[in-house]
Formats: structure tokens, C-alpha cells, sequence
């Protein structure tokens, strides 16, 4: 036998198995591992809101969708004195319950993150309890402690404080806002913890040691370097808020009413889906730009405590 | 050391449940020293120190600052700062904005703020970067700003938490210097904490050498190297010999022994008390063994056998075994004679310097 020179693994960089070169590159690996989920979310998030935005340029007509191009339903939208008024009071309400949750849930985080010990995840884990329940149930239970007979009013009554029920504790935007508020805590609660875990422990001693109290430490450094987490939390709070339509029907009232309700008419008993989806269109639009707004607005704060 | 004392530590304990972090520790460190605290870590160094800065409070006796007890007194009352370790840069804040942080509180005016942070850049040959931001700086330039942030302050003490550990080699040589220039020159006092021998040897107007919550000693780098009070010390603190001895004998300033293989040697006691002579050891460092080349003439001959041979550039280390000694002896010879050629298991003839044995408490 002839004594063959050994073989090398020679031109290993190139084409080595068949396929797309693409899908050989790292970025192309990736595009792959993600393909599923990713085509998931477009089918079942894009694809709707597609859905959405072509029929807000149609017209009902009857029974039947007239597909000719017209603005007509944005110009209701936005000009109708109920819708608009509607959508202005979901835009305060979720703006409002945003900021209250935020600042309701800030000290609950922080205390979980600063002096949480050992019991950090125990703590969490308390804090979620409340949501094993339903959405619903956890509704009614404020219908419950609000209600004109409710827990509320027969306590003060028992205490003497007052001297009949209170009849403005519900039915009003007042218990839209605490209701949300509660619902929505924990997924404020959550980012709020991850940003404070996640700041430098020594950032606050050195800003001790630079002669800073504890007042003028959080204002310097927790609340700049947690500001993504309240930037998160808010946006999280606000943006499904808006488009809630289950709390303000429980327990608003006809002053609570919020712009989801008139959506959900207009899809649901007025059967208008046109009208519907531009005013869920025009909803979704306003809310970006609102909580754009906010973004700023709270960037432009971390500036100015150096 | 300077007359006036500018921190008192008296009787400080730390207690955490049954352990003990500090074990009465005592010390005055004087006006515009450089004062190092050395030990292996968990010896507690950290915690004294954080305890000067106020960031642990010691679970009985007090801590002194210009006279005054720091008792229940928090970080920001004090007239000290600190370099932590990490540094602990204001990501979000920009190098100037970070210098001037402390500074904002005093409200010196504008003008005056920034007469003192461009001052402070220049100390720390930092011009130029004041607008970079604190997460975009290599870990030379974090060092410097963390430094020029507490000296900003014009502190009287400046603690400083193992600030060249995360520096390379040649980074951490140059600060070493640099710190010593610049604490000479301000003239505060400093309070460095290092496990590292060299830093603290080459930096300190003395060190405080810590073991297990407690100071084995208090004395100057040369003292410290050249009469460490302990084994412990001088195991700490560079290479040392010890000896196998018999018939150790102390009296008044001077000790006399016998070495088996070496010879009867005697030494200074250089002001040290030995409480318990059966416990005693007497060492000497290895530079002052010598090897004898062939046609020199020496005195204190020694057979000895060489067991290893470590290579290190300038100098080379020879491990060697001297008959009726227990342990290996080390030499540290200068590689001009050929020392890094000596082969492994030949004889050799060694020396020593008659003064150099050192006696220690065990």
C-alpha cells in the first residue's frame, strides 16, 4: 500500500453541508431559533391588528361591509362629543391608575428588595397570591368592600364616623381607579423589584459617604437608575387599562364608562365593526402617543436631580 | 508618627452571632499618615474600615475622628470619604457630574464647583474626559474618579478599600506611586486596605498587620519586615526561614541558640517582648543566605543540598536542605554568578549574615 500523506480537514470556512448559506451565519441561526414564536405572534398579533385597521376604512352597511375606501368613521371617532369625552376620561383614568399603582407599589418593592433577607422569594410569591384568583372575582370583591351595604360603609357606620352609607364609594370613576389599581398591582410590583435588584448596593453608600441623607440618596441615585423599572411598570399598568371594559362596567356605573365600552358596543350590540375599529384604532394611537409623552416627561426628571 | 492623633480606635468589637469579626482592636492613626491595614481576606480589615467610614457600626468600644466620637454618627456626617473597591461610579451620571456629586450639597455656587472639579481632573490627570459617562470608563479611569470624587470633598481622612486589586500589574505599580505622591502632597491622612504585602510595604508610613479579627502589629514597613512580631507576620510578609533550634536562651536584649546543621547563632531581641520563650522560633529571611562560590572566603560555612530550583528573571530561588534542619530552607541569590544554573540534588556551600536571625513568637 502506498503511504498516503495524511488528510487535513482542508477549506473548513465556506460551504461545508448544503443549505442556505444564511442560515449557516450566527444571525441566521437566530432568525431560526425564533422562527416559531415569531411567526406565532405575527399570525396572532399583527394579523388581527391588520383585521383591524382595514376595516376601519370600510363602512357597515346593514348586514354587509361596504369596501370602498372612506375616513367617515375616523371623523366620528374623533369628533363625536361621546366618543371623544370617552376616550379623554380612559386616557385619565389609565394615566391616573398608572401613576397610582406605581407609587402604591414602589415602597412594596423596595421594601422586598432592601429588606426582603432570605424571604425575597417568599415575599414575591405572597404578592402574587391575590392573582391565582379570577379577574372577576377580584372585581366583585371591591363591589363588595365599596357596595352601598358593603364593608366599607357598614364598618364606619358600626364605628359611628358616619351616619348613613356613603353612597359615592362606587359607581364612579373614583372605584374604576382603585380597582384597577389593586388588580393591576403586582405587575407593577414586579419590574419595580427587578430594577431595584439589579441597582449597585455601593452606589448608595458612596452617595452616603458623599454626604447625601437617605431622602437625597433615593432622589439622586435609586430613583434615576430605576427609572426604566418605573418607566416598565407604568407602561404596563397603562396601556391594558385603556382598554378595559370589564372593570367599568362592574363597578363605574354610567360615570365610569370608559371608551373599551363603546368599542365593545360597536362590535358587539351596534354591530359596527367599522366604526368599531377606528375607534380602537384612533384609541390605540393616542395611547402611544401618550405614553411616549410620559416616557419624556420621566427621562426628562432623572436629568434634573444630579 | 506624627503628634496629633486624627482617629482613635479603642476597644472595638464586631460580633456576628457567635462569631468575631473584630476582637478589641486598638490603635491611633496620626495626622496626615499613610496608614495600611494588611491581612489575608476574612481577617476583618474591610470591616474596620467600613467601620471608620461608617458604614458598620463595631458592637462595643468607640471609634475616635479628630477627637470627636463617631457613636450613631452615619456616612454623611463624617469628615471621611471613600474609594470603594468597585469603585462604586454613578453610571448615569457623567465623570464631572460624578466629581462633583458631593459637592452639589455644599452649595459653593457654580463658579467654585467647577474651579474644584477641573482641579480635581487635573490631579488625577483626568482633563479632558469630564463629559464621558460613568459606564463608558476602563477600570484605570474609574480608580481615578472614584478618587477624585472623594478628595473633592477635602476630606480629612480618605479610606481606601483595596482600591488597585482590580488594576493589571503595571497599572497598579504606577497608581502605587502615584497615591503616595498625592497623599504626601495633600498631606491627609489615608487609611488603605490591602491584602497585598508590596503595596502595603511600599505606600505606608505603617502598617497594621490583621489575622482573624485581631492586629498582630502595629509598626513601620521596615519594622514589620525586618522584625515581624509573630510567625504569622513574617510568614505574611515575604519568604521566611524558620528554624529547627535547641538550647534557646533569652536574656535581657539578646538571644543565644544552637542550630542543628548551622551552628551557634545569636541575635537582638530589637525591643520585642517574648511572653512564652518554649514557643519561640528563630527565622532569618532568604536573602540574608548566601551562596559561597568556589575561591571566596566566608565565614558560617553550611553544607547544604540543593532540592529545587525556581527560575524568576533577576533573581533566582533555590530550595536547598541543610542536615539536622526540619524543614527546607529557601535562598533568594541574584542570577550574576550563574545561581539559575546550579543543577537540582548537587552540594553547595552556603552562608548567612550573623545578624539577620530573628527571633518570633510562634
Amino acid at each position: 500500500m502506498q503511504p498516503s500523506a495524511p488528510t487535513l480537514p482542508v477549506e473548513r470556512s465556506g460551504r461545508r453541508t448544503g443549505g442556505p448559506r444564511f442560515l449557516q451565519t450566527e444571525t441566521g441561526k437566530g432568525w431560526l431559533t425564533i422562527s416559531p414564536p415569531l411567526l406565532y405572534a405575527v399570525l396572532l398579533l399583527i394579523g388581527p391588528i391588520i383585521v383591524i385597521i382595514t376595516h376601519s376604512f370600510w363602512t357597515q352597511d346593514y348586514l354587509t361591509i361596504d369596501r370602498t375606501f372612506t375616513l367617515d368613521n375616523y371623523k366620528a371617532a374623533l369628533t363625536e362629543p361621546i366618543y371623544r369625552d370617552l376616550l379623554l376620561r380612559s386616557l385619565f383614568v389609565s394615566v391616573t391608575v398608572a401613576f397610582v399603582t406605581v407609587i402604591l407599589a414602589y415602597p412594596v418593592a423596595w421594601f422586598v428588595s432592601f429588606h426582603g433577607g432570605r424571604y425575597k422569594g417568599l415575599w414575591l410569591f405572597i404578592i402574587t397570591v391575590p392573582f391565582w384568583s379570577g379577574y372577576l372575582l377580584r372585581i366583585l370583591s371591591w363591589k363588595v368592600i365599596l357596595g352601598y351595604k358593603g364593608v366599607l360603609n357598614s364598618g364606619l357606620l358600626y364605628l359611628g364616623v358616619i351616619a348613613e352609607p356613603l353612597n359615592w364609594l362606587i359607581y364612579n370613576v373614583n372605584a374604576v381607579i382603585i380597582t384597577l389599581a389593586h388588580s393591576w398591582a403586582a405587575f407593577a410590583i414586579l419590574p419595580l423589584f427587578v430594577s431595584l435588584e439589579k441597582l449597585d448596593r455601593s452606589l448608595l453608600e458612596a452617595a452616603a459617604d458623599l454626604g447625601d441623607g437617605p431622602v437625597r440618596r433615593f432622589l439622586r441615585v435609586t430613583l434615576p437608575l430605576t427609572m426604566p423599572g418605573i418607566i416598565a411598570a407604568l407602561l404596563i399598568v397603562m396601556i391594558p387599562t385603556v382598554g378595559d371594559y370589564v372593570t367599568p362596567r362592574l363597578v363605574g356605573g354610567k360615570d365610569g364608562v370608559m371608551i373599551a365600552n363603546a368599542i365593545q358596543v360597536q362590535f358587539g350590540k351596534a354591530s359596527n365593526w367599522p366604526l368599531g375599529a377606528a375607534l380602537a384604532v384612533s384609541t390605540m394611537i393616542i395611547v402611544s402617543l401618550v405614553a411616549g409623552a410620559i416616557v419624556l416627561m420621566l427621562l426628562g426628571l432623572k436629568r434634573l436631580f444630579k | 508618627m506624627t503628634a496629633s492623633p486624627m482617629i482613635e480606635i479603642r476597644n472595638v468589637d464586631k460580633s456576628f452571632g457567635n462569631f468575631k469579626a473584630l476582637d478589641t482592636l486598638n490603635a491611633t492613626i496620626g495626622e496626615g499618615e499613610f496608614f495600611s491595614l494588611l491581612g489575608p481576606s476574612g481577617c476583618g480589615k474591610t470591616t474596620l474600615l467600613r467601620m471608620i467610614g461608617g458604614f458598620d457600626t463595631p458592637s462595643s468600644g468607640e471609634i475616635l475622628i479628630g477627637g470627636r466620637s463617631m457613636d450613631g454618627i452615619p456616612p454623611n456626617l463624617r469628615p471621611t470619604n471613600m474609594v470603594f473597591q468597585s469603585y462604586a461610579i454613578f453610571p448615569h451620571l457623567n465623570v464631572s457630574e460624578n466629581i462633583a456629586y458631593g459637592l452639589k450639597r455644599l452649595k459653593l455656587g457654580r463658579e467654585e464647583e467647577e474651579k474644584r472639579v477641573r482641579e480635581a481632573l487635573v490631579q488625577v490627570e483626568l482633563s479632558g474626559l469630564g463629559p464621558r459617562m460613568g459606564n463608558q470608563l476602563s477600570g484605570g479611569q474609574r480608580q481615578r474618579v472614584a478618587l477624585a470624587r472623594a478628595l473633592v470633598m477635602r476630606p480629612k481622612v480618605l479610606l481606601l478599600d483595596e482600591p488597585l486589586s482590580a488594576l493589571d500589574k503595571n497599572l497598579r505599580a504606577q497608581m502605587q506611586v502615584e497615591l503616595r505622591h498625592l497623599q504626601r502632597q495633600i498631606g491627609i491622612t489615608f487609611i488603605l486596605v490591602t491584602h497585598d504585602q508590596y503595596e502595603a510595604l511600599s505606600m505606608s508610613d505603617r502598617i497594621a498587620v490583621m489575622f482573624s479579627g485581631q492586629i498582630a502589629q502595629i509598626a513601620d514597613p521596615k519594622e514589620i519586615y525586618q522584625n515581624p512580631a509573630t510567625r504569622q507576620v513574617a510568614d505574611f510578609l515575604g519568604g521566611m526561614n524558620f528554624l529547627t533550634s535547641s538550647q534557646l536562651a533569652i536574656d535581657g536584649r539578646h538571644f543565644n541558640a544552637v542550630l542543628p546543621g548551622i551552628g551557634e547563632i545569636s541575635g537582638h531581641l530589637a525591643g520585642k517582648e517574648i511572653s512564652d520563650p518554649s514557643s519561640a522560633i528563630i527565622g532569618i529571611r532568604p536573602e540574608r543566605l548566601r551562596i559561597v562560590w568556589e575561591g571566596e572566603t566566608a565565614e558560617h560555612l553550611v553544607t547544604a543540598r540543593v532540592v529545587d530550583r525556581n527560575y524568576f528573571g533577576e533573581v533566582t530561588s533555590l530550595v536547598v536542605g541543610v542536615e539536622g534542619q526540619a524543614g527546607h530552607l529557601s535562598i533568594v541569590e541574584t542570577n550574576d554568578f550563574g545561581a539559575d544554573d546550579i543543577p537540582v540534588g548537587s552540594d553547595i556551600t552556603i552562608t548567612y549574615d550573623g545578624d539577620a536571625f530573628i527571633i518570633m513568637q510562634g
